[in-house]
């Protein structure tokens, strides 16, 4: 039975537009991109669509990168840091086919990245654009439920609720305890929350060279911070920021200067630690770096 | 209403997904690092008054929600029915209301104070304003500082108004609020976000 040439033509078209979305939400999403980058660090509503995964999976960051993409990017995702984790890798086949771009781990190939996380540590370059997946835009929502409050709190710089948060979490523990979504204030102005990277990440924020997007999509935001943008860590003059430190190495790749992730071995006690960037850690293996455990089983898992 | 010419109207973006795609990284881009200049050189043949630059960029982000204000120059002509025919959107009498505004050279009936600044808890909802520039180069030395500015920018765009600079000081005073400038000039754009400072070079 042969097909018919419609019907064959019909078979073999693209189901969707390009990117996924329809070009009248990528000009809404374009138009809200460029007021983020206007206003560094305000929250700008956008009107979210639904996506082919549920809230809470990257909706946000899908909805940028899908009106920002174009055939001669390399895209880039990432989870937790690592390129080859399951919600990275849908991510990634999903542009692959459905926007017919590039696809690479290498964080120095790629013009988007897309993350949830993490910030790579190989340093980014001028015209790279890193997209964030925020769960939750608003800084302050802990501290105050009402948005209308909210709004009211960043028009009018009012963060002193900020600083009694955190001066209450150095009573309380004598150091500012947050860890990941630690508050930064860009350009001396706008509140920001940097999503749940850890604060680790926060310095890479700082004058960076790379655009930075976060898009919310549960939420219905979008800000950014452009590139080389004053990007300061909210602290104490006598409790200073700082990131964190650990006393192991990569077990792997042997690095120092990386965030590390602990990893359980069995039940006798026995962890490793590696690095959450899956790329910076393969890299410096095949350059020859070697850690206290590199002949284990999880360096071939990861490489 | 007379029936719309179509023969008058000049083309749109041939491949519009793409294109219009091409144009807002080059944009986006721009709008990041305030100063650089953006090439949308894309084959568009702009109607009178327009460059070819502010043609792509309103083939790019204009549609049936952005009302949007012409200047004299460019109100009742090939630009009011080119924005009208492939953008579809509202072209509004009233500055104050647009979303986005496109003035040709004549960039001082377009004073950066007419247009909506948008609100304190709303500063998103401000009018982008597109001006025509005769050159970018060999004007008035103009000094950007900022976001998006590694050290400082500098630009000589001419055919801005005479006021420009006080007038831009008034709207970067009022951040968060303020009007986002983009210049055109033939196939390139520089854009100007409110965040950024502008002086005269050695005043």
């Amino acid at each position: 039975m042969s097909v018919q040439p419609t019907a064959q033509a019909e078979l073999t078209a693209p189901l969707y537009n390009f990117a996924y979305l329809d070009e009248q939400t990528k000009r809404m999403i374009r138009r809200t991109i460029l007021k983020a980058i206007a206003i560094p660090g305000y929250q700008v509503p956008f009107g979210s669509r639904e996506m082919p995964v549920p809230y809470g999976w990257g909706t946000g960051g899908i909805q940028v990168t899908a009106s920002i993409i174009g055939r001669s990017d390399v895209f880039k995702c990432i989870d937790q840091g690592a390129d080859d984790t399951t919600n990275a890798v849908s991510i990634r086949r999903f542009f692959a086919k459905i926007a017919e771009v590039a696809v690479t781990e290498s964080t120095a190939e790629a013009t988007i990245i897309q993350t949830r996380h993490r910030i790579p540590e190989k340093d980014l370059q001028e015209g790279q654009v890193m997209v964030f997946q925020v769960p939750q835009p608003e800084p302050l929502r802990g501290l105050e439920p009402r948005e209308t409050e909210t709004r009211a709190m960043h028009a009018y710089e009012e963060y002193g609720l900020q600083y009694v948060s955190l001066y209450e979490s150095v009573s309380a523990y004598r150091r500012i305890a947050a860890t990941a979504s630690y508050p930064v204030i860009v350009d001396e102005r706008y509140l920001m929350s940097p999503s749940p990277i850890p604060k680790f990440d926060n310095p890479k924020l700082h004058m960076s060279p790379a655009l930075m997007l976060f898009g919310a999509g549960r939420e219905k935001r979008i800000y950014a911070v452009p590139p080389y943008t004053r990007v300061r860590s909210l602290d104490f003059e006598d409790y200073p920021f700082e990131t964190q430190r650990w006393d192991d190495v990569c077990a792997l790749c042997g690095a120092e200067e990386s965030y590390l992730d602990e990893v359980v071995l069995d039940d006798q006690g026995n962890r490793m630690f590696v690095c959450s960037d899956s790329n910076h850690c393969g890299e410096r293996r095949a350059e020859g770096h070697v850690g206290p455990m590199a002949d284990h089983a999880l360096a071939g898992a990861t490489s | 209403m007379s029936p719309l010419d179509l023969s008058a109207v000049k083309p749109g973006f041939a491949d519009p997904v793409h294109q219009s795609q091409a144009v807002f990284r080059q944009v986006m881009q721009a709008m990041s690092r305030p100063g650089t200049r953006a090439r949308l050189d894309l084959d568009v043949k702009p109607p009178e008054g327009l460059d070819a630059a502010a043609a792509a960029f309103a083939l790019t982000f204009l549609d049936i929600d952005t009302p949007v204000w012409l200047s004299p120059a460019l109100a009742g002509g090939e630009t009011e029915t080119f924005v009208r025919f492939h953008c579809g959107c509202p072209v509004t009498q009233s500055p104050a209301s647009a979303a986005f505004a496109f003035a040709g050279r004549d960039t001082a009936s377009a004073p950066l104070s007419a247009f909506n600044p948008g609100s304190e808890k709303y500063p998103d909802q401000s009018t982008t304003l597109v001006l025509a520039c005769s050159a970018f180069d060999g004007g008035p030395q103009l000094v950007l500082e900022g976001p998006g500015i590694k050290l400082v920018a500098v630009i000589s765009p001419v055919g801005l108004p005479a006021t420009f600079i006080e007038d831009w000081r008034q709207n970067q005073a009022r951040f968060q609020c303020g009007v986002d400038l983009v210049l055109t000039c033939g196939s390139e754009a520089i854009c100007l976000p409110r965040s950024i400072r502008i002086e005269l070079k050695g005043a």
